[in-house]
């Protein structure tokens, strides 16, 4: 498949149980196509990384690891970036609603980092309602211009 | 690949050397565990060596915090050692080197705790 502008696109798209053996699974899946397109070993912990935490997210905090409900991810590799959209079909999630993991009150609290290593890691992260129900996240990396 | 902890004794520093990966499941309740166990049975100089530690998640980080509070609580502390530029890195943007104090010579991390 081709987009607007010529690109060759290749997509992936998978139901995944809600479980932790799917976090495994997508990570590899998505590592999978990310190598394929040349990706550095660096850049590839932190989409390695990313998937892990996203997909942990669908599974425990939106499905709650409820066996009726799926995880669904889409990979979209270009010529030059990736884009993973990972859903779930929980309650809904706001990221505001997450407190700041890096202000004094929350240094040493026991979870609350995962979006923050997303932002970190990927070069675009977005947060939107599933429709008929859940969270999507969008995440884009683009390889980096080899010298 | 899940977690693997052994502990050897420096002193009165317990080493405690990491190898594998650090993520939600088994390893981070592995991790948890030994840290837990160590702390109840008397051992609060804990010296974690990272070295071998390829790859940790939030949950791990979350893991790495417990231990920490955990033992500090009963008058311990966790010091870090050998990290590699990943988890470096993990450690910085997450404001924890400023919560950690990391050594990369294990005769001098073992000093400091004296």
């Amino acid at each position: 498949m081709a987009n607007s502008e010529g690109t060759q696109i290749h997509t992936v798209e998978q139901q995944l149980d809600s479980n932790l053996e799917s976090v495994d699974s997508a990570e590899e899946t998505v590592l999978r196509e990310a190598g394929s397109l040349g990706f550095d070993e660096d850049d590839l912990h932190k989409i390695g990384i990313s998937i892990r935490e996203c997909m942990v997210n669908a599974v425990v905090h939106g499905n709650r690891y409820n066996a009726k409900k799926k995880v669904h991810l889409k990979v979209e590799r270009g010529a030059d970036s990736i884009t993973i959209w990972i859903g779930d079909e929980g309650d809904g999630f706001d990221p505001a609603d997450v407190p700041d993991p890096l202000h004094n009150d929350n240094l040493m609290k026991h979870s609350g980092r995962g979006v923050m290593l997303m932002q970190a890691f990927m070069d675009g992260f977005e947060v939107t309602t599933r429709q008929p129900k859940g969270t999507q996240v969008k995440m884009v990396k683009i390889k980096a211009v080899s010298n | 690949m899940s977690v693997k902890l052994t502990t050897r004794q420096v002193g009165e520093v317990t080493v405690v050397d990491a190898s594998g990966r650090i993520t939600l499941g088994e390893a981070a309740s592995t991790f948890r565990d030994t840290i837990r166990d160590l702390a109840a049975s008397g051992h609060k100089k804990l010296l974690l060596n990272l070295a071998d530690i390829s790859y940790i998640d939030s949950s791990g980080i979350g893991e790495l915090v417990s231990g920490f509070t955990t033992v500090a609580n009963q008058g311990g502390s966790v010091k870090l050692l050998n990290l590699t530029k990943r988890v470096q890195d993990l450690l910085q943007i997450t404001k924890l080197y400023t919560v950690f104090e990391v050594h990369d010579d294990e005769a001098a991390a073992v000093r400091s705790f004296s």
